[in-house]
């Protein structure tokens, strides 16, 4: 299925000689826009735009819970500063057409993407689940649970885990986990994703 | 400094647990005596054990002459008067504050004094387990993970009145016995089931809440995060009763609400889903292919 994207500035998901940017047509069934407002087109198959922390909603608006059109939001998973992975999760609305979601996930599998698909909710998936077990892990160390060495080797030997909490959360950017969980905090309302204290002196730092 | 452990005493050895942790202990050299109270289980271990020091063998992983000096150092017994011998014993025994305090409290006469007592609980306090033992200060705890004769890691976890001398004896134990000592702190959960419990459950509510199906989650996270299995299929395989338990263990001490269970995870054990054991939990395993349930 032929794609176009409309970019501009730099993205997250397919960071510039990305071999997806340069496989792209110049126009497409499906349009995949790239750091440039959202343009409605009924006509096309599907409508791909780039979230970074927002919610689809904020591009599309929303209606009662009846929202969803050929639209759909999507993003990269990337931790912070690490480059992208190849899974890229979709976000839908509760009235998507099935037919745009079958053709955005057509244009990413055939690149060799994995793709999952998510209901537009903070975080989507991989963020919603793993920020708290970041900062529980963050807390952890502040309390002298165990060494930071520790806890990651635990998490590596004991559970087959490619990288521990700490390890992972440090090399992705303390800095960058602030600004996620302030951002799922700010809409949840839960105290497991308000960002931990050792995120915040980072934020607090990088600002500096 | 304690005697040198030469002798190790495992409780609860017909259980998959115990069995394994025999088998770090015999496999590296120490005198071990398996201990349940039912001879069956202990005739399961055994069979069992030698079943797997065979692959072991069969896979280059330890000659025929290693296995057959693993396989004399095992002995069995349902007297527990037969552990006034070991210098460690490790308990893998019903994960229930009375049943670990009172075995102890019954081998403290038993033992002599130079005996350090190990508790392989996930989710008990060690210092609510050694009160009552009548040797507070050697009593730690040993948290191998499953299966405990493949996985290295040991979470050594002194209690309040430990003394630095079982520490140092307990993790010089682990050490010889080839796995891989972490010392921490006597908190629910330790490190591991800290982490991965409440991690578990938000998984769970992330499915009761609609953000996506069981599958996507697990994809999401393997493929993202590079996980071997997803945390859905890992809670089919421990269990969805299991993780009731954790969770019922480590609310009511810590009040964290990730640590609750979530409603669709008690409404799935109502129903009888529990997992792999069931054929059904989160995914269907009728066909051996995983469906979203």
């Amino acid at each position: 299925m032929r794609y176009s994207i409309r970019q501009q500035g730099e993205s997250r998901s397919f960071p510039q000689g990305d071999a997806f940017l340069a496989a792209a047509a110049s126009d497409g069934e499906v349009v995949i826009y790239l750091g440039v407002p959202l343009e409605t087109d009924d006509t096309k198959g599907a409508i791909l735009i780039e979230l970074g922390l927002e919610c689809l909603g904020v591009h599309t608006g929303e209606r009662v819970g009846e929202e969803g059109s050929n639209v759909l939001g999507f993003a990269r998973y990337r931790n912070g500063g690490d480059a992208p992975t190849q899974l890229v999760e979709l976000v839908r609305q509760p009235n998507t057409r099935p037919d745009a979601i079958a053709a955005a996930r057509a244009v990413f599998e055939a690149s060799g993407f994995v793709v999952v698909v998510a209901s537009d909710q903070a975080g989507r998936i991989i963020d919603r689940l793993v920020r708290p077990k970041y900062n529980a892990a963050l807390r952890f160390l502040d309390e002298g649970l165990a060494t930071s060495k520790d806890m990651d080797l635990t998490c590596r030997l004991g559970l087959g885990y490619p990288d521990g909490p700490i390890e992972r959360v440090e090399r992705g950017g303390l800095a960058y986990h602030y600004d996620v969980t302030a951002a799922l905090f700010a809409v949840t309302g839960f105290a497991a994703y308000a960002p931990a204290r050792r995120a915040m002196v980072a934020k607090q730092r990088d600002g500096a | 400094m304690s005697k040198p452990i030469a002798t190790v005493a495992v409780c609860g050895a017909g259980g998959t647990m115990g069995a394994g942790i025999a088998i770090v202990a015999a496999r590296a050299g120490f005198r071990t005596i398996c201990h349940d109270v039912a001879i069956e289980g202990l005739d399961r271990t055994l069979k069992q054990t030698e079943g797997f020091l065979t692959k072991s063998v069969e896979r280059g992983k330890m000659t025929g002459a290693d296995k057959d000096a693993a396989m004399s150092r095992l002995s069995r017994t349902t007297a527990l008067d037969d552990l006034g011998v070991a210098d460690l014993v490790i308990e893998a025994v019903f994960e229930e504050l009375s049943v670990k305090r009172a075995l102890f409290k019954k081998l403290n006469a038993i033992c002599p004094d130079s005996t350090i007592f190990a508790s392989n609980t996930s989710t008990l306090s060690i210092t609510e387990i050694a009160g009552g033992s009548g040797r507070d200060d050697r009593v730690i705890g040993l948290h191998f993970c499953l299966p405990a004769q493949m996985m290295k890691l040991i979470e050594v976890s002194p209690g309040i009145k430990t003394s630095a001398a079982t520490l140092e004896a307990a993790w010089l134990w682990c050490e010889k016995a080839g796995q891989l000592p972490v010392k921490t702190q006597d908190k629910p959960g330790f490190i591991l089931n800290a982490l991965l419990v409440p991690f578990n459950n938000d998984c769970i509510r992330a499915v009761e809440a609609g953000v996506a199906s069981p599958e996507d989650i697990d994809k999401a996270i393997k493929t993202g995060l590079g996980y071997k299995m997803g945390p859905l299929e890992l809670v089919d395989l421990v269990g969805l009763d299991t993780q009731v338990r954790l969770c019922e263990a480590f609310y009511p001490i810590t009040l964290d609400p990730r640590a609750a269970a979530p409603p669709l995870l008690r409404r799935m054990v109502a129903a009888g889903l529990l997992g792999r054991k069931t054929g059904r939990g989160f995914f269907t395993y009728n066909s051996g292919k995983m469906f979203g349930a």
